[in-house]
């Protein structure tokens, strides 16, 4: 027996410490981590209405944003050192060749 | 406060105090670190949600495989250490989007859903359960992510290979 707006609250931190990091790093990196805060926050929003509903549409839902989130990391691990090897710093805010 | 209620406010302090560490934390493999505490957290509050197979699929991707490829793509990148090289100049803008954000969020969260809203009772679903559901009702959308994960991870070798011919 558990009340929904506590697992609401802590998705709530999650998602708003992941905007804090999406915003305030530089680091590449670290970005990528943060961005993994927040589907992780979605995550577990799906879970609790999941549970809290009887339904299990919301942990296959949870299941199909892990692999996403999974293919997203690959990605852009792939690019991060791409950019490595080009520009030798992965400094989000250097990262300006398409800015005119 | 109910037993499972306790263990979740455990959880919740753990994950939450983590989360935050690994978006302040001055050392990168340090946060990755924390970062694997809170996706831990994350787990163990999908198992508390009877989530079973979600909460171990999260233990074993997220812990098992993701954290592995950020300390690679750390290592790859020889990262900085110190407040001043990874954050940008923007951090306080970014600490009141963020704060904006988590006001929001509660404002919303308490409207739909009173801090005195009655208990559930918590959902087993099976491994089993998940899977019949998976496979009779969200076949295409399996086959679409099956689909997009191959197709990743080929475009991610494209992109990190040397080009041997220049």
């Amino acid at each position: 027996m558990i009340r929904l707006p506590f697992l609401l609250l802590f998705s709530a931190l999650l998602f708003s410490a992941g905007v804090y990091g999406v915003l305030a790093r530089r680091n590449a990196v670290m970005v990528l981590m943060a961005i993994e805060l927040m589907l992780n926050a979605v995550n577990v929003n799906l879970v609790a209405f999941s549970s809290s509903l009887n339904d299990v549409g919301g942990q296959i839902f949870a299941l199909f944003v892990i692999a996403v989130a999974a293919a997203e990391v690959g990605i852009g691990l792939a690019i991060v050192i791409l950019l490595f090897r080009n520009r030798a710093s992965i400094n989000v805010d250097e990262v300006n060749l398409l800015k005119w | 406060m109910t037993a499972q209620e306790y263990a979740f406010a455990v959880i919740a302090a753990v994950g939450s105090i983590s989360a935050i560490a690994v978006v302040t934390a001055r050392n990168v493999v340090h946060a990755a670190l924390y970062l694997v505490v809170a996706l831990l957290s994350v787990g163990a509050t999908f198992l508390l949600l009877g989530a079973e197979f979600a909460g171990w699929v999260q233990i074993l991707i997220y812990v098992g495989a993701i954290v592995i490829l950020f300390l690679f793509g750390l290592m790859l990148t020889k990262a900085p250490i110190g407040r001043d090289t990874l954050d940008n100049a923007h951090r306080w803008l970014g600490l009141l989007v963020a704060a904006g954000v988590f006001a929001g969020l509660v404002f919303l969260i308490q409207g739909a859903f009173p801090l005195d809203a009655p208990r559930f009772a918590v959902f087993h679903a099976t491994t089993g359960a998940v899977g019949e559901s998976m496979f009779r009702d969200f076949v295409l959308p399996f086959e679409a992510i099956s689909f997009l994960l191959l197709a990743a991870l080929i475009g991610a070798i494209v992109l990190a290979r040397k080009d041997e011919g220049n």
